[in-house]
């Protein structure tokens, strides 16, 4: 008897084969239910299943078929559930299935919908078979699964060349980190002779000491892949031009599926990386690099959906700057707020860009504060929530959590910290920019069409869940409820004991966290709303044009990997076009096409001929045969 | 049958199946092209006649019996093929007949 937990995955999937299989034949409303009950039945069944796991909270692992047998690497077709992998794929299948409720009615009018359908049911299929699948073979199947949906759907508009340029791009960049990653396994196999992650976990334990240099070659490698998936320095370029997609697309990559693959996956090896600390070392200081890196480009960018790629970045960053100073379930806690935050974030962005028509700039939006009431409220919820203002909201409570692991890390926590600081100050900043500049000050556009109720649901359920989702872990200070870290324990550990858990100095960190953010805030209440003139002249020096551009283009690294990889390898293959195996093989091709211009002349037409080719056919084959 | 009358048949057939190739390689009328063919039929079932009496068996005789009803099949094939061949090009040279050379 199988459990519900299997099924899971099995529904979007079924729901992408019935869609690819029938190519846009069925009637729409059809589409709309396969497309959306699927991975709303996904989601029903993943809550049943925790709902179960939260009774009898054991972890166990459900084989359904044993996927290749050869010599010794037997890996199945497994699920795995316990705490981490059973909140992730509640979340995923959750925020998902609100996106795709959003979907039918904001892509009603796409050609291609069910086409949309089909790949987004994929997409959801292969997210949640990489974060429950119970050995690495198998979550590379998912990992691949995403990377291939990401594909299809940043370049969903293929008839624009630029969209299909992106969609390479994001494919080519993540494949990068993806073949680190397949290395990283074959390192994990040979060694330790299994792929199953818990005994690879035990085995690792048993045989590896820490520091030594098998994990950490095995730890760099899994990172590797982890910062392609998750756009972490120096794999980020990426992220940024996938925005050529739908908005739910955008919603669906940033919050539920695929950038928080690599966190995942960091979690789910915690064990690895215990055995590794220069890696793990490594991972908390590309954290605290992508997310003042991706802060500082957030702020310079007139698009408002580059903006909120740019935040996705350094959020993420946040949750590997959590991971790489042990806080795992900190980064757990954080990956499940912004799920919820930027999802809202990207689907009333949605609403904005399409109502206006399709535009982008926030420069050409302005005063929709009243026109678009439900969008600004939501909103100014994601954004409030994203800036971590103190108390009210979700995000408060998660940063929180991770400034103040930081902190209590060695001796490179206060650096952390103060990057993670300066990072809160930024984005504050950059989101209440956006905030400022689309909904407040004159009306510069006027919005056309109609809101229905299929993208209110979700926008409202996301709102409610990213002010209150905060509220399952409460910091000492404010009344001590860690019910969320509590119920992480049994599958991620506790983070390394805080120097003095619970102090005066724990709340004057989060007080400075709390100052800081309303700061921002207030920062850029007086720079884009209060007095624009006083940034107009500061920015019209040339030396700030030049940051601001630098910044802009996301710190100049899609220059330098143009000038330094894109550029050398078509150079490369321009001038080796006619190397020794390419004249092999194009040889081949005209000795068989001399061959066939001399066998063609044979070809007379004439009956007679024909006829005697026969007969000296048979008269040699007579020959042989009697004398032979 | 006694094995030099056998003999002789089969040297009979032999030319026969000889001149009716000839004439299929050699000749260009079509019409003429299949009486050719019918010949080296014929001479193919003396073959079969001859050596069937020289071991009494019945085999040779159903053999005959079969090239027959082939020799008539391809027959009213060919004749068909060579109708269909005259109306459209308006002879019976079978050289003419080249329109699919590669």
């Amino acid at each position: 008897m199988l459990s519900p937990l299997a099924f899971i995955p099995a529904f979007p999937l079924l729901g992408f084969a019935i869609l690819f299989v029938t190519a846009g034949l069925l009637p729409k409303r059809c589409i709309t239910t396969i497309g959306v009950g699927s991975v709303g039945i996904a989601a029903i069944l993943a809550l049943i299943v925790m709902v179960a796991f939260l009774g009898a909270p054991k972890p166990y692992t459900e084989v359904v078929w044993t996927w290749i047998a050869v010599s010794g690497l037997t890996p199945h077709v497994g699920f795995y559930l316990d705490a981490l992998s059973g909140l992730m794929m509640l979340v995923v299948a959750f925020v998902s299935f609100l996106i795709h409720l959003y979907s039918a009615e904001f892509m009603s009018t796409d050609e291609g919908y069910s086409r949309y359908f089909a790949y987004m049911n994929l997409f959801v299929a292969s997210m949640l078979v990489l974060v429950l699948a119970d050995n690495l073979l198998f979550l590379y199947l998912g990992w691949e699964g995403v990377g291939l949906c990401s594909y299809l759907l940043i370049g969903f508009w293929y008839r624009d060349p630029a969209n299909g340029l992106a969609a390479r791009k994001a494919f080519v960049v993540t494949r990068v980190g993806d073949t680190a990653m397949a290395i990283g396994l074959f390192v994990l196999f040979t060694n330790l002779g299994t792929l199953d992650i818990q005994p690879l976990m035990q085995h690792a334990v048993a045989h590896w000491p820490v520091g030594s240099t098998l994990p950490i070659v095995a730890a760099a490698l899994l990172l590797g892949g982890a910062l392609g998936k998750s756009a972490q320095l120096p794999l980020q370029t990426w992220l940024p031009d996938a925005m050529a997609g739908p908005t739910p697309v955008s919603a669906l990559i940033h919050a539920a599926t695929m950038v928080t693959a690599g966190v995942y996956l960091i979690a789910r090896m915690h064990v690895l990386y215990g055995l590794a600390p220069p890696v793990q070392t490594a991972v908390a200081v590309i954290g605290a690099l992508t997310l003042l890196l991706a802060g500082f480009s957030a702020l310079n960018q007139t698009d408002l959906k580059r903006i909120l790629a740019y935040s996705t970045i350094s959020q993420i960053g946040y949750m590997f700057l959590a991971l790489g100073v042990g806080a795992w379930s900190a980064a757990i806690f954080h990956f499940m707020t912004h799920a919820f935050f930027k999802a809202l974030l990207f689907l009333s962005a949605g609403v904005v860009v399409q109502r206006l028509g399709e535009e982008h700039d926030i420069f050409k939006m302005g005063g929709l504060r009243g026109r678009l009431p439900l969008a600004f409220w939501t909103f100014l919820i994601g954004s409030i929530s994203l800036a971590a203002l103190p108390l009210i909201d979700a995000g408060f409570y998660s940063k929180d959590l991770i400034l103040w692991e930081a902190w209590s890390d060695g001796t490179l926590g206060p650096w952390l910290w103060a990057a993670g600081l300066i990072g809160a100050l930024l984005t504050a900043i950059y989101i209440f920019r956006a905030v400022f500049v689309v909904f407040f000050g004159p009306l510069k556009l006027e919005p056309t069409g109609l809101t229905g109720l299929r993208i209110a649901i979700p926008l409202v359920v996301l709102s409610i869940l990213a002010l209150v989702a905060g509220f399952v872990e409460i910091p000492p200070y404010l009344g001590n409820v860690p019910a969320f870290s509590q119920f992480m324990q049994s599958s991620l550990p506790a983070p390394p004991a805080p120097v003095s858990a619970g102090s005066i100095l724990e709340l004057m960190l989060s007080a400075s966290a709390a100052v800081v953010a309303v700061l921002g805030v207030g920062i850029a209440y007086i720079a884009f709303r209060r007095r624009p003139a006083f940034l107009e002249a500061l920015v019209r020096s040339p030396a700030c044009l030049a940051l601001q551009h630098f910044w802009e283009t996301g710190w100049g690294l899609d220059w330098l990997y143009d000038r330094a990889v894109v550029r050398p390898f078509l150079w490369v293959a321009r001038i080796d076009q006619g190397d020794v195996i390419d004249r092999f093989y194009s040889g081949l091709a005209s000795l068989s096409q001399a061959a066939y211009r001399q066998l063609s002349e044979s070809e007379t037409g004439r009956v007679r001929r024909y006829a005697t080719g026969i007969t000296a056919g048979s008269i040699v084959l007579i020959a042989i045969l009697v004398f032979a | 049958m006694s094995v030099v009358l056998m003999q002789h048949a089969l040297l009979l057939a032999m030319v026969l199946f000889a001149l009716g190739t000839i004439g299929v390689l050699m000749r260009r009328n079509l019409i003429v092209m299949l009486m050719s063919i019918e010949i080296m039929l014929n001479a193919a079932g003396l073959a079969f006649i001859a050596a069937g009496s020289r071991w009494g068996q019945a085999d040779g005789q159903v053999m005959f019996i079969l090239i027959l009803a082939l020799a008539a099949a391809e027959v009213a094939v060919g004749l068909a093929l060579i109708l269909r061949l005259y109306q459209r090009l308006g002879t019976l040279d079978a050289d003419a007949a080249n329109q699919m050379r590669g």
